[in-house]
């Protein structure tokens, strides 16, 4: 009984101490988000959407409730070093939820506007004020924080018909060496009519501290527009993070997400594609390779609201130590969305007898004339298969790599960005080396 | 080369091999006969360190070592090949890509250079024409979607890369036709040197009319009952298993 009044006063307590006032931007939507957070609260152990996923609890543990709001000024330490040296030149850095002038490193890139939110607030402001009213219709209440509480925000709006090869790197890095860390960041990205536009995001952090992340990103691909978004997360930190990634893909434009996690504390990314056109084409491609105590869940939302459009999803994960993976994939098919084709995958392998997986398929059809199916399998590794490579002469150390390379190679091998695809398998073998 | 004495084995609490005996010397064939269920394909996993069954008698000697104490890695570095009954389908892993890290990690224990990329290739192309595979096989995912035939040949290849002193064809003329089993056979057989030496687990004596035994051995209830030459696996086939039962039941 007194835990939860505990955790009650905590969701209180938290909810009590943001102020959306301290903000000048956006005044009347932070102020919605706020009224809505109120009414919902932050999830509790019952709740439906995060009932493997006790972040309150974590956080509470970790943070004092006014701790949530405030910000962090990094502790100027150099963290040019937490980053890839092949980014530069085209990066943006956010510090502690605040962007940094000095480690981004933008050249110019033409047809491509990249600038703060509250700039874009004047620059664009209908679509600006459009998109985070839109944001308030979240039910998740980690959304709506990151809505009533960000402190800084990027705009990127990409001009009709331009194809731009190089990733966009997008850096979140942590300063957690002096005390912990709580930061709400938002992300923007118009992809106008017929163009190319590919982001990668990493995370990183240096400190002992606790970090909490909130990260609310809203893309919208437009018309025959195409869009390719790599997440790697790979924190090495306490990072406690929840993503709210917001795909909107109009008439024939083409999306590919994939989200690796390989390294953290807690990471909760809840994608959302719409599908608000005809003749759409979306992919989204999960890996997760766990270890230790990391938590990591992937709530994916596929709502196809217009006929003729195909998705296609695989989502697969190792589970070793006392890791957790949660898979929830929700495929709705709307009444009108005829012809869909719809897939999903879900496979997990699971390497000790204290890791855990809940993975649940949720298919809504309304529609009569469409394909769609999924299917979730979780089982430990093959002894067979192990047994045959070993009696071949291959160590069992090797054996064991091999066939969970083999099993994470079916996620890279989607990567069309050939350097992004050598980066990412150099970062998913020297974890499996290492850690598995 | 290899003796097995008094080999006993179980699996959880069924107890299936109950005192072998047997000795096999550099250039021979051995051919290991008998009905279902008698302990032929464990005899062969027992000897490749499948690590389902449990010795619980007996020894092994390979070459002057204790084989039950080593690793099925370190078996197969040592000489040991099973070609399995039912070879195992590994998505994501390239037969090429497979036998080139097999190849080497038996050449590093042996103090062996590793193989180049150029030196490797040779090999396998010289390989490739003793089983009739299809090169483009190999670099498929290993024994996905390959037919039965395909798949004991991709065993006999693998045999031929890693040129081991003591092959072991678990029960490797199931599912094959005629056609297949007279290539598998001939691989074999070329592959045969007066070093080396072949255990053949067979129920038919089919396959020994293509690769000849120099002893038959009769397993029933998992102890070897009979021992004999060549013609002891055709009278076998006249005969059939229920000869051998009966005998022993009048015994």
């Amino acid at each position: 009984m007194s835990v939860a009044v505990e955790k009650n006063n905590f969701t209180k307590d938290l909810i009590q101490s943001i102020d959306p006032a301290q903000f000048k931007t956006a005044a009347d939507q932070r102020k919605l988000a706020l009224e809505k957070l109120i009414a919902i609260g932050l999830p509790e152990s019952k709740s439906e959407e995060y009932k493997f996923t006790p972040i309150t609890r974590l956080l509470s543990k970790q943070f004092e409730p006014n701790e949530i709001g405030r910000a962090y000024p990094s502790a100027a330490n150099n963290l040019a070093e937490l980053m890839d040296e092949a980014d530069r030149g085209h990066c943006v850095v956010f510090v502690n939820g605040a962007y940094d002038s000095k480690l981004s490193q933008l050249d110019n890139i033409a047809q491509v506007t990249i600038e703060s939110l509250t700039d874009a607030l004047e620059s664009h402001s209908a679509l600006v004020i459009d998109q985070l009213s839109r944001a308030n219709e979240s039910v998740d209440p980690f959304a709506l924080l990151n809505n009533a509480q960000w402190q800084e925000g990027l705009f990127i709006n990409v001009s009709r018909n331009s194809k731009v090869e190089r990733p966009l790197v997008i850096y979140h890095l942590f300063d957690a060496s002096n005390s912990k860390v709580a930061a709400h960041t938002r992300l923007f990205i118009n992809i106008e009519t017929s163009a190319e536009f590919s982001v990668s995001e990493k995370t990183n952090s240096i400190g002992s501290h606790s970090i909490f992340h909130t990260f609310n990103e809203d893309i919208i691909v437009n018309e025959n527009a195409s869009f390719k978004y790599t997440k790697i997360q790979n924190d090495p930190g306490r990072l406690i993070q929840v993503n709210n990634t917001t795909v909107q893909q109009h008439k024939s434009s083409r999306a590919d997400t994939y989200t690796f996690t390989l390294n953290g504390k807690l990471i909760r990314n809840n994608l959302n594609i719409l599908i608000d056109g005809e003749g759409c084409e979306s992919h989204f491609n999960g890996l997760y390779l766990l270890d230790g105590d990391t938590l990591a869940d992937n709530h994916t939302t596929v709502d196809h609201k217009k006929p003729n459009s195909f998705s296609n999803e695989l989502y697969k994960g190792l589970m070793d130590g006392k890791s957790k993976g949660i898979f929830n994939g929700k495929i709705y098919v709307r009444p009108h969305a005829q012809k869909t084709n719809a897939f999903q995958s879900n496979r997990n392998i699971l390497l000790s007898d204290t890791a855990t997986i809940n993975t649940k398929p949720q298919l809504e059809i309304w529609a009569d004339d469409v394909k769609c199916s999924h299917g979730c399998t979780s089982g430990q590794l093959d002894t067979e298969a192990l047994f045959y490579l070993q009696s071949r002469g291959i160590p069992k150390a090797t054996a064991k790599a091999m066939l969970l390379y083999a099993f994470a190679g079916e996620v890279l091998e989607t990567i069309q960005d050939e350097e992004l695809k050598v980066y990412l398998d150099n970062l998913v073998s020297a974890k499996l080396h290492k850690s598995f | 080369m290899l003796k097995v004495n008094n080999l006993h084995a179980r699996v959880e609490e069924k107890s299936i091999l109950n005192g072998i005996n047997l000795e096999v010397k550099p250039g021979e064939v051995h051919a290991i006969m008998g009905p279902n269920g008698s302990g032929k394909s464990t005899l062969a996993s027992v000897l490749a360190g499948r690590e389902d069954f449990e010795v619980t008698e007996g020894s092994v000697e390979f070459l002057g070592k204790d084989l039950l104490a080593m690793s099925p890695e370190d078996r197969a570095r040592e000489g040991i090949f099973m070609a399995f009954q039912y070879p195992v389908e590994i998505p994501g892993v390239s037969t090429v890509n497979f036998m080139k890290t097999a190849l080497n990690k038996i050449r590093e224990y042996r103090g062996q250079d590793t193989l180049d990329a150029v030196s490797f290739l040779t090999k396998m192309k010289e390989k490739i024409k003793l089983v009739e595979i299809d090169q483009s096989l190999l670099s498929r995912s290993l024994n996905e979607g390959f037919s039965g035939g395909e798949k004991k040949r991709n065993e006999i290849f693998q045999m031929a890369m890693l040129e081991p002193k003591l092959a072991i064809l678990d029960e490797t003329d199931s599912g094959l036709d005629i056609d297949a089993l007279r290539i598998v056979a001939n691989g074999v057989n070329k592959l045969r040197t007066k070093d080396n030496a072949t255990i053949v687990v067979t129920h038919y004596q089919r396959l020994l009319e293509y690769i000849v035994p120099d002893y038959v051995h009769v397993l029933y209830k998992g102890k070897i009952v009979k021992s004999g030459s060549k013609d002891l696996a055709i009278e076998l086939e006249e005969k059939g298993y229920d000869w051998i039962k009966n005998e022993l039941e009048t015994v």
